[in-house]
């Protein structure tokens, strides 16, 4: 019996009139844990009722506590009628049993209900009280961290990263069960609520254990998805990087290193940093070695990431998870993917396509004999490292699976809806093993993708899915990369790789741009040249990564949002054929993408892309690919050079002149895109022949007409192919050893893509777009926030069924979508969008959905163009030194030291850029906000931080999950009254449950999945919003003290439940 | 583009002050896109009609959900829905809340009912304010109405607080209220110049004298009704036409507070039989329901003409007379002299010239002020 979990009921406010008669509602409350269920009394008569109940307890196990939300319904009583429901709050009590997060939940929670949306209010209290002799504690995974930031939180500082873990679990969706035909809607939504409550409770449990037994205390770059696969089943599934993480403490001596143990950490200087800037997570060396030893971890027989064996006493309680634990806790290493794909239903339901995205091909560095440990994935879900951690980048990697999803999983039990009835939980019981010999298998691929880019690691790793009807995309990607084995667990990467490069520690600005492969012996054809930073080692000349930009790397100009769009009709088809057709179909996508990325990358005259994130999806009778990357000119990296038109029939004249015109309108855009996008290279290597095109605009008269004479130019498309793709790419590998990067226009498709690249709207002045953590080229933010999601369906009618109109259509709607942004935003100004997170779907035959969320963050125009990094400022110097410990005595070696304390300089005078501050503490809960009561200001975004201010308390994660579905659409507006009010009402809820633990943000905030469906005949729609984020709790960053600030937005103080 | 669902949620609440009038102002998505391409916002931002409609859409949709917690706006500052700043909420509730003179003049007197409503469109016809506009308006007379008639307290005080109104605001409402409850006719054709703040002037003095609670502060409906005393004393306010002395006696009086400070002075002094005796007049007959409700009309009608030129009175007067008028107003002042019935002769002369001059002087005052158009007008401007 660890826990003790007690509740409190205190008051609700905003009813609904429940009883027509008197408008007026006779309220009463359960609150249900597990099995047990407390009632309060019936508050006769109010619309406002004052319950102030006792302490209903719960004595529960601890593995529940972690499981199970806690369940408050408020409900109107009816002396002769039952009871009707208002509505329901599910409240995750995770943040109260790590003790160094919340220790309270109060406040006011919307009640909600899935058929009417939010119905008023209900302030709770929630309090656990766990009987902690620690070790006890430690058993469960109780106290394990979990964070979606996917860098280093703010105020921690890793002591190890252990690395990869993940986990899944699988049920039966409630929606497809049998008896579903015969309960209301209202009782079928909120099953679905509750079992996606209890699995991510599950998983998360379950990945705390993993992370325990690799001696972490800390799960950074938690991801969590849904897999709505319908009939077959809901996966819920998750990644994360396990980390050992110790909480930065400044105590109220800023010189001494002292860790105060996390419970007597004052909340208010946790963290004594004055400031924190965008990028740079808390982690660093020790270098005043005053830490303890960090938490000694227990060496594993077997490595971390596939699931380590746990002991098979561990009873496991939970409903539907007797089997499927111990199955999935199987070490399934010796899975591989023939094994698996023979397992499922023959070669064609297996088809696996991957693709590498910049640069990977076997050739060579596969057979270099480099032994990982076959049983582990060295992957990271981190997207930024603390300084010194990343050693070289390679490029991207990324792998893609199509899969028939099928009851056949369960062949021994047939499918009868009668025998699920009986023990559906046993039906499900076989099929997180197929799903995890399936990701198993695509992160095997991963892994040998990037070890032939000569890397060990994978960071910026991310997994997810496309599903349609019963064809499943699987689809996986990160960036091939050589860590610093000194921050690694032992065995937890291959040092064998370490080559001389590590004993000549290159310049952190521009270090991880240089290749790791092998320069003799490359992994694919690529174009080297030295280092344009340091002129010692090799660099590539385009890079491609799916990680943020480092902080510390040389940068010239500004970076800008770069989307390639694509849409590729497909025969409606069943079964086998159809997940052949998309699987024929993926290599080509993935070609067009790519070029569309490149051509747009040197449009724009920029040389690397960042936080690359492709996403194909798959509709009935199309697929859907659309490509986000940041892109931005590294100094390191040569100067891309321009986009010559060359035409197929060069006798005739008119066309000549065609392409002429062409020709100058594409130079043209690229001197302007220079200007606009500051991109003035140092013209300082002479003998580069290359470096011609600076900044000069005689650029355009130069080329026009003439065929750019650079060699170099050669699109690194023509090398990105997969391995299982057609010979056709190979040709068009060839095609690509010509001397200048040409576009060749031979039909009116090509004449299209010339024109959809040049049509791509500028972004208004005074605005900047990116898809990673921060802006290249913008350091001096200031205070205001302003995150926003936005959804648009598109209805293609029958007359626009072809490949290039669809195109069309796509890239308008994205570029509507980002322009109307710009509209909206335009009070901003100047702003920039930052983490635009495009998501697409098809969701029925005819749809094309687009949904995208971001943060617009204001900055200061006059010093944008300075990056004061280049200077080191001493005064910052004394102070960051202490938050970037990091216990040295993990390696003997020193000799990086230089680069960290350099890039430690620039952090600390980048942190001092963005002087305006914002941001509010708990201690605001206690003022009183004029008339009474109103509510705490939650800031949310996406990114990992909130400029100006800075994060002094993590206090848990979160992660929810809504159903809303209406049986009166055209009455709420239409489809998008109904979204519009339901989007709000999440963020409502949201904002509601940080406020409770007592929080006043959440970062790294992301909608992962909106399912939308709409049936307008029958007046109804249906949607499934999961949404995710940390709260936490941020004071200006000039505050010494949380003090009340900021009159603008001083609409504090919850009524407190309490009070 | 035609978007099946086009929706943009921001963690705040995105609201633009001019979309937001134009919905106020009930024009349709499509009307309010084209006064917006005319105001230009397009060159501003580079956007296209697109944009325009599909941001249009998007702030009627998030007005159309707020208007619900405008209802009752107390809730807007609470409600967990919708995150808007203080002053932000401060704006939607004033701008939510008011009103155009034009509209209200219509409507003012009149009974809040579902009659009234009806008639609605015809008074759209005739203000040129839009159906849709004017029913926003005549509701929130309705609710605000409703919700003071139960409570306690000042009326003005009530409508701030449970509204969070400006006070400018919250007295307007209190007249509207005031003027509905006690259904004074205001829609003759001679009442026609009066513009709707000259009466809530007038409802404003009503209400700080000649109600409940000028004299009483916590009975219900303090500031609506008329005190019923009050008016039945003022019958005995014929003595002063009937008893030459007194009247001699009133018209010195008066004549030396109002010395030197009307223009007008010279005819009221002349005319001062008539024009104590017309109002003396409407005075007395005002127990009757039906003449409380002409009372406007008899001001204007059964007066002498010449109170016309009364109201050209400085404005430093009548200032003067409101404090003064307060003063009489207050309870320990105003029942000792007034409640005996009938005055003492030799009582007379230190009471009712108080009492009569409070009468006189508040017609004078309430005439003044129905006169606003004038004062504005020539005879204010030569009179300062």
């Amino acid at each position: 019996m660890p826990g003790k979990l007690k509740a409190k009921i205190v008051a609700g406010r905003h009813l609904p009139v429940m009883d027509r008669a008197s408008d007026l509602t006779d309220a009463f409350v359960e609150v249900k844990f597990g099995n047990t269920t407390f009632k309060t009394d019936v508050c006769p008569k109010s619309l406002n009722p004052q319950w102030n109940s006792e302490w209903f307890k719960f004595e529960v196990d601890d593995e529940d506590l972690q499981d199970e939300p806690l369940q408050v319904t408020v409900l109107d009583h009816d002396t002769y009628s039952a009871n009707d429901a208002i509505g329901k709050v599910y409240i995750d009590i995770d943040p109260l049993l790590c003790n160094e997060a919340a220790s309270v939940i109060s406040g006011w929670f919307p009640i909600y209900d899935t058929i009417h949306g939010i119905r008023g209010e209900i302030n709770v209290l929630v309090k656990v009280e766990l009987f902690n002799d620690l070790n006890r504690f430690r058993q469960s995974s109780c106290g394990v961290k979990f964070f979606c930031t996917t860098s280093i939180p703010r105020c921690y500082r890793a002591a190890m990263v252990h690395g990869f873990v993940e986990e899944l679990v699988v049920n039966e969706d409630p929606e497809y069960q049998w008896i579903d035909r015969i309960r209301t809607p209202r009782a079928s939504n909120e099953a679905r609520q509750r079992l996606i409550s209890l699995m991510s409770g599950e998983l998360q449990r379950k990945i705390g254990l993993k992370v325990l037994e690799m001696g972490g205390n800390a799960v950074v770059g938690y991801l969590q998805c849904f897999d709505l696969e319908g009939e077959s089943g809901l996966v819920v599934r998750a990644i994360g990087t396990a980390c050992t993480l110790d909480k930065l403490s400044s105590g109220s001596a800023p010189n001494t290193a002292t860790h105060t143990h996390p419970n007597t950490a004052p909340a208010s200087n946790a963290c004594n940093s004055p400031s924190k800037d965008g990028k740079e997570p808390v982690f660093g060396e020790d270098l005043l070695s005053s830490s303890g030893p960090p938490t000694p971890f227990r060496a594993l027989p077997t490595s971390s990431s596939s699931p380590p064996p746990l002991s098979p006493s561990k009873p496991c309680s939970r409903q539907s998870s007797s089997s499927d634990t111990d199955l999935s806790l199987t070490p399934k290493t010796g899975m591989g993917s023939g094994g698996s794909a023979g397992k499922e239903a023959g070669p064609l339901k297996t088809l696996l396509r991957q693709q590498t995205q910049t640069a990977l091909e076997q050739r060579g560095a596969s057979s270099s004999g480099l032994l990982l440990n076959a049983r582990e994935f060295p992957f990271f879900t981190l997207t930024s490292f603390p300084p010194g951690f990343l050693v070289h980048v390679g490029g991207v990697v990324s792998a893609r699976s199509v899969k028939l999803l099928d009851r056949i999983h369960n062949p021994a039990l047939g499918n009868t809806r009668s025998y699920k009835l009986l023990d559906w939980n046993s039906v499900t019981a076989d099929e997180p093993e197929t799903r995890d010999a399936w990701w198993e298998e695509i992160r095997q691929e991963i892994k040998s993708h990037a070890k032939a880019l000569g890397c060990h690691a994978v960071v910026g790793y991310s997994e997810s899915t496309s599903i349609c009807e019963e064809v499943c995309i699987l689809s996986a990607s990160g960036t091939a990369a050589i860590l610093n084995p000194r921050y690694m667990r032992e065995g937890c990467l291959d040092i064998g790789i370490v080559d001389h490069r590590f004993e000549d520690p290159s310049p952190p600005s521009c270090g991880f741009c240089h290749i790791p492969y092998d320069e003799l012996n490359m992994p694919f054809p690529t174009q080297l040249t030295y280092c344009y930073h340091c002129r010692r080692q090799k660099v590539p000349d385009v890079l491609f990564t799916t990680i943020d930009l480092p902080p510390e790397a040389a940068v010239t100009g500004k970076g800008c949002l770069i989307q390639a769009r694509l849409c590729r009709l497909k025969k409606k088809a069943q079964g086998e054929v159809n997940a052949t057709a998309i699987s024929n179909l993926l290599p080509f996508m993935e070609y067009e993408l790519h070029t569309q990325l490149m051509n747009k990358l040197k449009l724009r005259s920029m040389n690397a892309l960042f936080g690359l994130r492709i996403q194909i999806s798959i509709g009935e009778n199309m697929l859907l690919g659309l490509a986000s990357a940041t892109g931005v000119y590294l100094t390191a990296l040569p100067a891309p050079g321009g986009i010559q038109i060359a035409g197929k029939t060069p006798g005739d004249l008119s066309n000549e002149h065609h392409i002429l015109t062409i020709q100058k309108r594409i130079n043209d855009t690229i001197a302007k895109n220079k200007e606009i996008y500051q991109i003035n290279p140092p013209k300082l290597f002479a003998l580069d022949p290359e470096v011609f095109c600076g900044t000069n605009m005689e650029l355009t008269e130069e080329v026009v007409g003439s065929p750019i004479p650079e060699p170099r130019q050669r699109s690194r498309l023509f090398r990105s192919h997969s391995e299982s793709s057609d010979e056709v790419s190979e040709l068009d590998l060839s095609h690509g050893k010509k001397d200048a990067f040409v576009l060749e226009i031979d039909d009116t498709d090509a004449v299209e893509d010339i024109h959809s690249l040049l049509t791509d709207a500028t972004i208004p002045t005074g605005f900047n777009s990116c898809n990673t953590e921060i802006m290249p080229g913008i350091y001096n933010w200031t205070s205001a926030v302003q995150m926003f999601t936005s959804v648009r369906v598109f209805r293609l009618s029958n007359a626009n069924l072809t490949n290039q109109g669809l195109n069309k259509i796509f890239t308008d709607l994205c570029e509507n979508l980002l322009k109307s942004f710009y509209f909206k935003l335009r009070s901003m100004i100047p702003c920039c969008l930052c983490h635009l997170n495009f998501t697409v779907a098809v969701p029925e035959e005819e749809l094309i959905q687009v949904a995208v969320t971001a943060v617009a963050m204001t900055y200061d125009k006059d010093q944008t163009q300075e990056k004061p990094a280049e200077k080191p400022i001493t005064k910052g110097c004394i102070e960051t030194e202490e938050q970037l410990q990091f216990p040295m005595e993990l390696c003997a070696d020193s000799s990086s030291t230089n680069t960290q304390l350099s890039s430690k300089i620039s952090v600390s005078s980048l942190e001092r850029s963005s002087p305006v501050p914002d941001g509010r503490s708990r201690s605001l809960r206690s003022t009183r906000g004029f008339g009474g009561s109103s509510v705490t200001v939650v800031k949310m975004t996406p990114l990992s931080f909130l400029p100006g201010t800075r994060i002094i308390k993590y206090l848990g994660i979160i992660n929810m999950f809504f159903i809303r579905e209406t049986t009166s659409l055209r009455e709420e507006g239409g489809v998008s009254g109904f979204l519009h009010s339901f989007i709000a009402e999440v963020f409502a809820m949201v904002r509601a449950h940080v406020a409770a633990l007592g929080g006043n943000a959440v970062v790294s905030y992301s909608m992962k999945e909106c399912v939308f469906m709409e049936n307008p005949n029958k007046n109804q729609a249906q949607c499934l919003i999961n949404v995710s984020g940390d709260a936490v709790i941020c004071v200006r960053e000039t505050d010494q003290e949380p003090v009340p600030s900021n009159i603008g937005q001083t609409c504090t103080s919850e009524t407190d439940g309490a009070t | 583009m035609a978007m099946e669902l086009d929706v943009f949620v921001g963690n705040t609440t995105i609201m633009d002050e001019e979309v937001y009038q134009l919905w106020l102002d009930g024009y349709t998505v499509s009307d309010a896109v084209k006064v917006r391409m005319e105001g230009g916002v397009m060159e501003e931002c580079e956007a296209s009609a697109d944009v325009l409609l599909s941001d249009t859409m998007d702030q009627y949709r998030t007005f159309q959900m707020c208007e619900r917690l405008l209802y009752s706006p107390a809730k807007l500052a609470n409600q967990l829905l919708f995150q808007i700043p203080p002053h932000r909420q401060a704006i939607l509730i004033e701008r939510y809340y008011a009103f155009d003179d034009a509209f209200v003049r219509e409507v003012l007197g009149k009974k809040l009912s579902k009659g009234t409503k009806k008639d609605l469109d015809d008074i759209s016809a005739k203000t040129n304010v839009t159906l849709k506009s004017c029913r926003r308006q005549f509701d929130n007379f309705k609710r605000v109405f409703k919700v003071v008639e139960e409570l306690k307290g000042p009326l003005v005080e009530n409508i701030r607080q449970h509204f969070l109104l400006s006070d400018k605001l919250a007295r307007d409402y209190a007249a509207i209220v005031f003027f509905a409850n006690n259904r004074f006719e205001t829609g003759k054709r001679k009442l026609q110049y009066l513009t709707f703040q000259d009466f809530a002037f007038c409802a404003g003095q009503l209400i700080n004298n000649w109600t409940v609670g000028a004299v009483d502060n916590m009975v219900e409906d303090m500031d609506v009704d008329l005190d019923k005393e009050f008016l039945q004393e003022l019958k005995e306010l014929k003595i002063l036409i009937t008893d030459k002395d007194l009247l001699d006696q009133h018209k010195s009086l008066v004549c030396t507070a109002l010395r030197g400070k009307t223009k007008a002075f010279n005819e009221m002094e002349a005319n001062f039989k008539n024009l104590s005796r017309g109002l003396v007049n409407i005075a007395a007959k005002l127990t009757n329901t039906k003449d409380v409700r002409d009372f406007f009309i008899d001001l204007v009608e059964k007066t002498p003409s010449c109170v016309g030129q009364i109201h050209g009175r400085h404005q430093k007067l009548y200032l003067q007379n409101v404090s003064r008028l307060k003063r009489i107003s207050s309870p320990a002042y105003f029942f000792p002299c007034l409640s005996p019935p009938p005055p003492p002769a030799d009582a007379v002369i230190s009471a009712p010239p108080v009492r009569t001059f409070s009468v006189f002087d508040l017609s004078a005052v309430i005439i003044s002020s129905l006169s606003a158009s004038l004062l504005e007008s020539s005879v204010c401007k030569s009179d300062l």
